[in-house]
Parts: structure tokens; C-alpha cells; sequence
């Protein structure tokens, strides 16, 4: 594959508004060539905005950059042809079958032999048997497996994933996630935006994106550091009392509950451990200082820029 | 920048045939859509047969058994041969005889009899002698269409069925005379003329709609976001969702001209081949019609309000409805820039008149000329983005 150290997508200050409405402000980013980067950021954060506007689909109102090296305002007709685009919502024809909406997509990229590339996909897919089938018939998993598979049958370069797993059971989520892995080690870029955390930690790099605010970007271990996020875990009885005695007291930015134990998280860390004191030395509960998960850190991202946007 | 990736110069070559490939692509793919579509697909053959024999029908200008009253002053064998004559020919029901003129005049005005016969005083005996006494028809004038083929014929009627059963006078010369109350147009059309304009008329309907609501349809289902993304341009697309249709169309033209045949007597004079030909162009422009409608609505519901749009004008202001040279300078302007319009001619004057490309050059070439301006607008309003 070629340019595999490169940067597959390079663009500076983009600004998209809707009505009005900024939904990306100032937004820019570099991906690297074969990376799997993601894209995270709550619902209404400007994902998919971003990535309409990386493939051509919206101009945006102002910014630059190169997206496999094409000017992302002049050669969006390039641009397409090099890049697949799954859409959030299940955007082939339905009332084609399987084989059809994969030959429609070979014919259109001009393929030599859409019949053959149409079935070594449906090979590749998983899908013998089921290529007669309409695709709106598919369950939930298989269309996210069929919509994978048309955007990766012209072999492009660069593949944009707009939640590719939402709603998709957790089997056929890890299936997913084995072909992207599959691809990426081809030599294919990926950005994937998602909700899920798991499937943050499995990208090389990741994004938060709140508000059309860029916030944070790097590893997960990067982002994690770059929090400055101090997590202690708590076990122990009544801990639903604890979070209200410890909620709004200073220090504290933030406790979360999960499952058994909680999770109370501030950046500033000598009022947190403060604040946290006098709870420390009681017997029923067992406090030990751990490093914040990438869900921490991201709900605390979410609500300071939700001070700082809305 | 350094890190341009340049496309594998295999897949540069392939380009030239591109345009082609791509607008194939979208053919077999609207081709399937429609198959798949059964209703619709339903729709292409049922949709012109039942309009036909509905309107073929329906819109008859030779309706029968109009409601007719009698004023019979003389009860003679020859004014009930000439009554029996007249409701044999299905024209007429007699459900009034009177023998008083003030009677005869409140029925017709009261709208109970559309028809009203007046045997005078005196009749068979004015016809023994040979002096062509008047026979009146009095025909209610606020519907002129339903009376005017009646009366139109009318004399043929009489005449014919008087030689079979009467003793007097050979067909050539009436030995009395028809005197018909009418104060409209006796030239008004027979189904000659509107199978004919229903040809041109059901097409511009079923075009319009089927390309009206193929652009919106995509956005609505969500599909438009894929197809954008992907390297096809506006021109391919509106190619690939037209010649689908150009073949329907052509289907439902020969459907409707074979059932005008055969079922309606309506002959086809001229070249059968031109008559394809710029029933294609016709269909073809309708298409591109109904195309661009798609491209500048947001949903299927205001697609289908602008086809009406169109479709209303086109029938009243085509030359369909109404005579066109009777219509005032403004609408016949309005009316020009309708394909029906130009269509109804060609194919008026190709069925019935045997008419020539010479003599249809005009129009065909005004057809030719809508098609390119709707595709043109089409292209340009083709939104590339979801901006």
C-alpha cells in the first residue's frame, strides 16, 4: 500500500454551521496513513458533520486540508472515488438483494468484473447462502456486515465509519472490529466514530469531540495522562449515601457509579483527597487510588464543556 | 503534500468508459427496483388500460338514451315510425309525450328531458304530398357536448332507419326536413379525437410521476447519502433513472394505441414507425419533466403536488379539454410551452391524418427543445452535497 508512514487526513479549522447553528467550530486533525483512529464525542457533538464534510458530502464554511492528499475543497470527485463512506444509518437499497446492492456498487465505481467482485465479497462476508436475500431482510448485524462490505469493495484507501456498531450485538460487534483490525493491517486508514469505550481502546488513536470542539486528542494512554484525572475506586455499604454526601464538595468533579464500587474522580488533587478524608477512615469502606477509565475521563470532558458551550 | 497516495494508474484507464458504466450501474439498479416493486410494476399496464376504458368510455360525446320528450300533434303511423326510428337508434328515450307547446317547453327548461321531438299538425299528410314539412329538434343547450353528436347525427339516423321500415322515399332525398335548435358548435368530437388525446394525456401522467418521485424517494430512504458519497455525477444519475421509464412509457403508448384500435375503431393513417419515434421523444421529455420536479422538491408529497401542478394545466390548456384555437392568445402562449400540447398534435394529425415528419417538424423539434431545457435545469439543481 502506498504512503503507509504518511497522513491520511490533514485539515485545519473547519467550521460548519447549520441554520445558524455552529456544529463544527475550528476543528482540526491528522490521521495517520493505516491507523485506526476514533472518533468520540456525545450525541450532536459534530461527528458526523466532521466526517461528511472529510468525504465530500458538505462543504464546510470555512478551513482547509488534504484528505489522501486531495484538496478537500476542489477534489471531492477524487476524494470519492478513494474513499468509502458508511453512514450511520443503513443506506443501501433495501429492496435489492445482497448480490445486487454489492454488483450496483462495483458497476458504479467501474469495476472490471462487478458479478466476481460482487461474490467474492459475499464470500468474504460471511453471506453465502444469503445473497438473494433483500437487504432489508437482514438482522441488524448482517446489514452492518453488507454495508462494511460495499464500502470496502472499490478497495479504497481510506474508510469513514459513522457508528458502524450501533445497536449490533456484542458477538457481532468483536466480529466487526476483527475486520477493521484486518483491514487497518492492510495498509487501509480508518476513522471510526463511536460510543462505545471498548471500542475506543481498540483504535491506535481516538478523539473527543463535544459541541464541534475539538478537546482532546492522542493514545488512549495519552488521552488518559492528559486528563490529570485522579480516580479513587471506593467498595463498601451504602454507597448511594456516599455519593450524595460526596457530590458538589470541593475537589470532587465527578462520582460515578459502577457496578460495586464508585468511582470519585477531581483534577485537583490535594482538595480531592481532602474532601475525601474524613470518609477514609471508616471501616466498611475500602478506598484504593487507581487510574481513571477512558469513560471517566470523557464524562468529565463532557460536563466542563458543557460549562464551557452551552 | 508529501504523503499524496496518486490512484493506481489501472484504475485511470478504466475511466473512459466511466460515464457509460456509471449510468449502467444506476439503470440496472432502478430496473430492479421497479421490478421488485410489484405494485407499481402492476401499475405500468394497468394504469393506461383502466384510464382508457374508463375515459374512453366515460367521456363519451356520444352518450345514449338521453331523456327525451315527444310533442305530438298528430298521431300518425309515420310519427310513431319516425318516434320507434329515433329510439332505436339508442340516442333517445322517450319518457315524455305531450300534445301541448307550453308543456314541451317546461320539460326542456326544467332540465327534465334533454331532447325534445315536435311532429306538427299535419305531418305525414305534408310528406304524402311531398313538402318536406319540418321535423323539429329542440336540444337543451347547457350541455352542449352531450346533445351535439345526438343531433349531429341525427339526420343519418332518421334517414337510414325510415328506408328499411317505410314505404316512402329512397335515402338521397328526405321527404322531410330536420330542423335542429342548437346553439353550439355542431363540429364538437367524437372518440376519434380522444383516444388520441388520452394517448398523450395518460403518458403525461404516469411519466411525470414515476421520475417525479425518484430523487426524493432516495433522499427520503436514506439512500441519497450513499450514492453521494460514491464517484457518480448528476448527468449519470439522471440517465440511469430516466431510460428505465423511456421503456415503460413506450410500453403504455403501444398499450393504449393497440386498445384505441381495437377497442375504440380509431385508425393509425400515418407511419406507424414516426409515430413510435416521437412518442419516445414525448415520453422522454415528460420523463426529464418529471425529473427535474425531483430535484427541486423535499419530500414525495410536494413531489406529487408539483406533478399535479403541471398535470392540470397541461390538460386544460393542451388543446385536450378544449379546442385549442378557440382558447384566448395568453393561454394558447401558456399552452405552447406544454409538451401535451405539441404531442396531441403530432399524434392526432399521425393516427387520423396520416401526417408526415414534414409536417410535424415544428412540434417535434418544440418537444426536443422542453426535454433539453428541463434536463438542463435537472443537472444544475442536482444537489451534489447534503449541504
Amino acid at each position: 500500500m502506498s504512503g503507509g508512514n504518511g497522513i491520511a487526513i490533514d485539515v485545519r479549522g473547519l467550521t460548519k454551521s447549520f441554520g445558524g447553528r455552529e456544529v463544527v467550530h475550528d476543528l482540526s486533525m491528522q490521521v495517520k496513513r493505516g491507523s485506526i483512529y476514533g472518533f468520540l464525542g456525545p450525541n450532536g457533538s459534530g461527528k458526523t458533520t466532521t466526517i461528511r464534510i472529510l468525504c465530500g458530502l458538505l462543504t464546510p464554511d470555512s478551513g482547509e486540508g488534504t484528505c489522501l492528499g486531495y484538496d478537500i475543497l476542489r477534489d471531492a470527485e477524487k476524494i470519492k472515488r478513494q474513499v468509502g463512506y458508511m453512514t450511520q444509518r443503513f443506506s443501501l437499497y433495501q429492496d435489492l438483494s445482497v448480490r445486487e446492492n454489492l454488483e450496483f456498487v462495483a458497476r458504479l465505481y467501474g469495476l472490471r468484473d462487478p458479478r466476481g467482485a460482487a461474490r467474492d465479497m459475499i464470500r468474504r462476508l460471511g453471506l453465502s447462502g444469503r445473497e438473494e436475500q433483500l437487504a432489508g431482510e437482514l438482522s441488524g448485524g448482517w446489514k452492518q456486515r453488507l454495508a462494511l462490505g460495499a464500502c470496502t469493495l472499490p478497495s479504497p484507501q481510506l474508510l469513514l465509519l459513522d457508528e458502524p456498531t450501533a445497536g449490533v450485538d456484542p458477538k457481532a460487534r468483536r466480529d466487526f472490529w476483527n475486520e477493521i483490525h484486518a483491514l487497518a493491517a492492510d495498509g487501509l486508514t480508518v476513522l471510526v466514530s463511536t460510543h462505545y469505550m471498548d471500542e475506543a481502546e481498540r483504535c491506535h488513536e481516538i478523539a473527543y469531540i463535544a459541541y464541534g470542539h475539538l478537546l482532546t486528542h492522542g493514545t488512549v494512554e495519552e488521552v488518559i495522562a492528559g486528563s490529570k484525572l485522579t480516580t479513587y475506586t471506593v467498595t463498601g455499604e451504602d454507597l448511594n449515601g456516599l455519593t450524595a454526601a460526596l457530590s458538589g464538595k470541593p475537589g470532587i468533579d465527578m462520582v460515578a457509579p459502577f457496578g460495586t464500587s464508585l468511582h470519585v474522580s477531581g483534577r485537583d488533587v490535594a482538595a480531592l483527597e481532602a474532601s475525601i478524608a474524613p470518609w477514609r477512615e471508616k471501616s466498611d469502606l475500602h478506598w484504593h487510588k487507581s487510574a481513571p477509565s477512558l469513560e471517566d475521563v470523557f464524562i468529565e470532558l463532557m460536563s466542563r464543556s458543557k460549562d464551557n458551550f452551552q | 503534500m508529501s504523503t499524496a497516495g496518486p490512484p493506481v494508474a489501472a484504475r485511470e484507464v478504466r475511466e473512459r468508459f466511466g460515464f457509460w458504466k456509471r449510468s449502467y450501474a444506476m439503470l440496472i439498479k432502478e430496473f430492479i427496483q421497479l421490478k421488485r416493486d410489484r405494485v407499481s410494476f402492476a401499475m405500468i399496464v394497468m394504469l393506461p388500460v383502466m384510464q382508457l376504458l374508463l375515459f374512453g368510455y366515460a367521456i363519451n360525446t356520444t352518450p345514449h338514451y338521453l331523456p327525451s320528450a315527444v310533442l305530438l300533434q298528430e298521431d300518425s303511423d309515420l310519427a310513431r315510425s319516425i318516434l320507434k326510428a329515433l329510439e332505436n337508434t339508442k340516442y333517445f328515450r322517450f319518457i315524455y309525450e305531450v300534445h301541448d307547446v307550453d308543456d314541451f317547453d317546461n320539460l326542456l327548461k326544467s332540465g327534465k328531458v334533454l331532447f325534445g321531438v315536435e311532429i306538427p299538425r299535419g305531418f305525414e299528410r305534408a310528406v304524402r304530398r311531398g313538402d318536406r314539412p319540418a321535423l323539429l329538434v329542440a336540444a337543451d343547450a347547457t350541455d352542449p357536448v352531450a346533445a351535439s353528436s345526438a343531433l349531429g347525427s341525427l339526420a343519418m339516423i332518421v334517414q337510414t332507419a325510415l328506408a328499411h321500415d317505410l314505404y316512402i322515399g329512397a335515402p338521397p332525398d328526405m321527404p322531410f326536413e330536420i330542423r335542429a335548435h342548437a346553439r353550439y358548435n355542431p363540429a364538437a368530437s367524437s372518440s376519434l379525437n380522444i383516444v388520441p388525446g388520452l394517448v398523450g394525456t395518460i403518458l403525461t401522467m404516469t411519466m411525470l410521476i414515476f421520475t417525479a418521485l425518484s430523487v426524493t424517494r432516495e433522499v427520503e430512504r436514506g439512500t441519497m447519502e450513499s450514492l453521494l458519497s460514491m464517484p457518480i455525477r448528476p448527468v449519470e444519475v439522471m440517465f440511469g433513472k430516466i431510460i428505465p421509464y423511456v421503456l415503460v412509457g413506450f410500453v403504455q403508448a403501444f398499450l393504449i394505441i393497440g386498445i384505441g384500435v381495437g377497442l375504440f375503431g380509431v385508425p393509425v393513417l400515418g407511419n406507424l414507425f414516426l409515430l413510435a419515434l416521437l412518442s419516445t421523444l414525448f415520453i422522454t421529455t415528460n420523463l426529464s419533466i418529471g425529473y427535474t420536479i425531483s430535484t427541486v422538491v423535499q419530500n414525495q408529497l410536494q413531489a406529487m403536488q408539483m406533478s399535479m401542478m403541471f398535470f392540470l394545466p397541461s390538460i386544460l390548456l393542451s388543446g385536450f379539454m378544449f379546442p385549442f384555437a378557440g382558447m384566448p392568445a395568453w393561454a394558447q402562449y401558456v399552452g405552447e410551452g406544454l409538451p401535451l400540447t405539441h404531442y396531441l398534435r403530432i399524434v392526432r394529425a399521425i393516427m387520423l391524418k396520416g401526417a408526415s415528419m414534414e409536417n410535424l417538424r415544428y412540434d417535434a423539434l418544440a418537444l426536443a427543445a422542453l426535454m433539453l431545457l428541463a434536463m438542463v435545469i435537472a443537472v444544475t439543481r442536482f444537489r451534489r452535497t447534503l449541504d
